[in-house]
């Protein structure tokens, strides 16, 4: 790890140091009951050790993981207009963003950053299922805009971490313009000949499904992932009748076609080198110890 | 018969009243009741000004669900001719929730694609209500090719309450088909300009209306989700759809301030459905003029143009 202290870009205004977790919190795994040590748990990127149950991770958490020595550089999102509505339910729609961005420590519903994966460089944005729900609104459209027009600047793919319960109500109509808003972000990418993939997080339904986050070149889901357009809960009370098993997780998309592949997270990274270092044409990527930087290591287009 | 709405109770008294007179009048040719039901038109008249006058938005709603309200059918009949329907998505199925064609606008070749919810009960059941499935959307992604490839405008009619949410719908890709047709939409180097003639309901509408040229009727409606799905999530009481559709700003003129609806097409005093031949006259003047505005754009800046519209839209709020 020694190199990476004076591996420092001056394009680099954010590190990520993981979250100090205390040693001695235990976690009860929802899926097999089992008790985790909080630092097992995190260490293992919040999946079950015993069952393999994939618990929710965070974008900090899941970009310390996925970028080389957790180093990413955040990109700014452009700002929109603050509840653009007025939108006021049970409670006003500024009230319930305040209490969310206390209970993440987060601007908002999606992280994008650039960094590099097994010394690929790439852009990448992962949304936060925590906040509010992961929903879709002007911030999340403006942040896969953002990330698409970085990743085409830098010409760098973009990996998308998906994960959401649709789109944005308090946002009304200008949550659901975000679908047609993040098709351009795609077409963008597509343009440039740049890879997109997907991966579609627990749970990826609604407005986001039948978007942005179907459009990949490559579609990856977590295993037992929920991914819909209607939920469950709507289809039975449409049909009236129970649904099959499995229905709607991400083995059963597979199943139907609708996916490329199912991927544990513990074994994400590792593939997303692998795929992108391709489409990108470039040579595989280096296994085991990582040369220090200015070191010579080909990196040319094979 | 005409349906009445439930806010218009008042009015079908005073008509009913009316007509009453009238049929009485009809039986007995002693009777002179002219006077007193001309003054109950007058009544009416006046009644269905008021209350039209002062829609909340959740009348709005009703109204654009309004079961005599002029459908896709209804308008590819009147205002097209030579309509050409061409069925299927290749894949799977003929989805009937979704009408499209060749067809000719004021004499010009045309592809026209919309939702289309049937009129009585046998035709609900066959176009499942203006919902479609995954087939519905690949057979417009279709056409939409076509139109792309022999440089014909497409003329969308929106009408849904929702992509059906289904089993089958699911398990063959409803969202998949959703995104590419709004990708479709977003690729097409011809003018797309879409009505929305009723009810816009969430991605199933979005689908067809990711167009150059947006424009909607007095009383139609679009929205992310239903007010009673909205109220069931928000305010975890269905009921409160009146709440939720205020809050949801989805009226034609709340979508005009915000950018998302071009042009709201005027209906006559009580709905579509009291004057569908008006109505239907100024929904083609309404596309007749949106496809004007385009006739001399060039694919790639009808392209650009459609990004331009949806990058830049929501830029300010309703507050500005
Ligand atoms: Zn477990």
């Amino acid at each position: 790890m020694n190199w990476i202290n004076n591996y420092v870009r001056p394009r680099i205004n954010s590190i990520f140091s993981r979250r100090e977790v205390p040693e001695n919190l235990w976690s009860k795994c929802d899926e097999c009951g089992t008790m985790l040590f909080h630092r097992e748990l995190s260490d293992n990127l919040n999946v079950c050790t015993q069952c393999g149950h994939h618990m929710a991770i965070s974008p900090r958490d899941r970009f310390a993981g996925l970028f080389d020595g957790g180093i990413f550089v955040e990109i700014d999102v452009p700002q929109p207009v603050t509840d653009p509505l007025g939108f006021k339910d049970q409670k006003k729609y500024p009230d319930r963003m305040k209490a969310a961005q206390k209970k993440t420590d987060e601007k908002e519903a999606m992280l994008i950053a650039e960094g590099d994966i097994g010394r690929t460089p790439i852009v990448a944005a992962a949304q936060d299922f925590s906040f509010l729900g992961g929903s879709m609104g002007m911030y999340v459209g403006n942040a896969i805009i953002a990330a698409a027009e970085r990743a085409v600047e830098l010409k760098r793919p973009l990996i998308l971490f998906s994960a959401a319960g649709g789109a944005r109500m308090q946002e009304g109509i200008l949550s659901l313009v975000q679908m047609p808003r993040t098709t351009v972000a795609v077409q963008m990418l597509k343009e440039a000949n740049l890879p997109y993939i997907v991966v579609l997080t627990h749970p990826t339904t609604g407005g986001v499904t039948a978007s942005y986050a179907m459009l990949g070149d490559v579609q990856i889901a977590e295993p037992n992932a929920l991914i819909c357009f209607a939920g469950p809960r709507v289809i039975e009370q449409t049909i009236r009748e129970t649904l099959p098993e499995g229905f709607q997780r991400a083995e059963y998309l597979l199943d139907h076609g609708m996916l490329d592949r199912v991927t544990p997270r513990t074994e994400l990274r590792e593939e997303l080198i692998t795929i992108v270092r391709m489409l990108m044409k470039k040579s595989p990527a280096i296994k085991g110890d990582l040369p220090a930087p200015g070191a010579q290591f080909d990196d040319t287009p094979a | 018969m005409t349906h009445y709405l439930d806010f218009e109770k008042p009015l079908a008294e005073i008509e009913g009243k009316a007509e009453e007179l009238r049929a009485m009048a009809r039986q007995n040719e002693d009777m002179d009741i002219e006077d007193e039901a001309k003054a109950l038109d007058r009544k009416a008249e006046q009644l269905l000004k008021e209350l039209y006058q002062t829609l909340t938005p959740w009348r709005k709603c009703q109204i654009a669900r309004h079961p005599e309200r002029p459908h896709c059918q209804d308008y590819i009949d009147a205002l097209f001719t030579e309509f050409t329907p061409l069925a299927g998505d290749r894949n799977f199925a003929d989805d009937h929730a979704v009408l499209g064609g060749l067809a000719r606008f004021n004499d010009t070749p045309v592809i026209v694609i919309g939702h289309e919810k049937g009129n009585d009960t046998k035709s609900r059941i066959e176009r499942n209500f203006g919902m479609a499935r995954p087939e519905g959307y690949r057979k417009a992604i279709r056409l939409m090719e076509m139109a792309d490839k022999f440089g014909l405008p497409v003329v969308t009619l929106v009408d849904t309450p929702g992509a059906y949410p289904g089993k089958g719908a699911e398990e063959r890709g409803q969202s998949e088909a959703i995104a590419r047709c709004t990708e479709k939409c977003l690729q097409l180097g011809v003018p797309l300009v879409s009505v929305i003639i009723g009810e816009g309901g969430s991605g199933g509408a979005v689908a067809f209306a990711t167009a150059n040229r947006v424009a909607m009727l007095e009383h139609s409606v679009y929205s992310v989700i239903s007010p009673e799905g909205c109220a069931s999530i928000l305010w975890k009481d269905a009921e409160k759809m009146r709440e939720a559709a205020e809050a949801l700003r989805l009226t034609a003129q709340d979508l005009n301030k915000l950018g998302v609806c071009d042009h709201v097409i005027a209906e006559p005093v009580g709905g579509a459905h009291r004057d569908r031949a008006a109505t239907i006259e100024a929904v083609k003047n309404a596309i007749s003029g949106m496809l004007a505005d385009m006739a001399n754009s060039k694919p790639k800046a009808l392209i650009q143009d459609r990004r331009k519209k949806f990058l830049d839209m929501g830029s300010k709020g309703l507050a500005a």
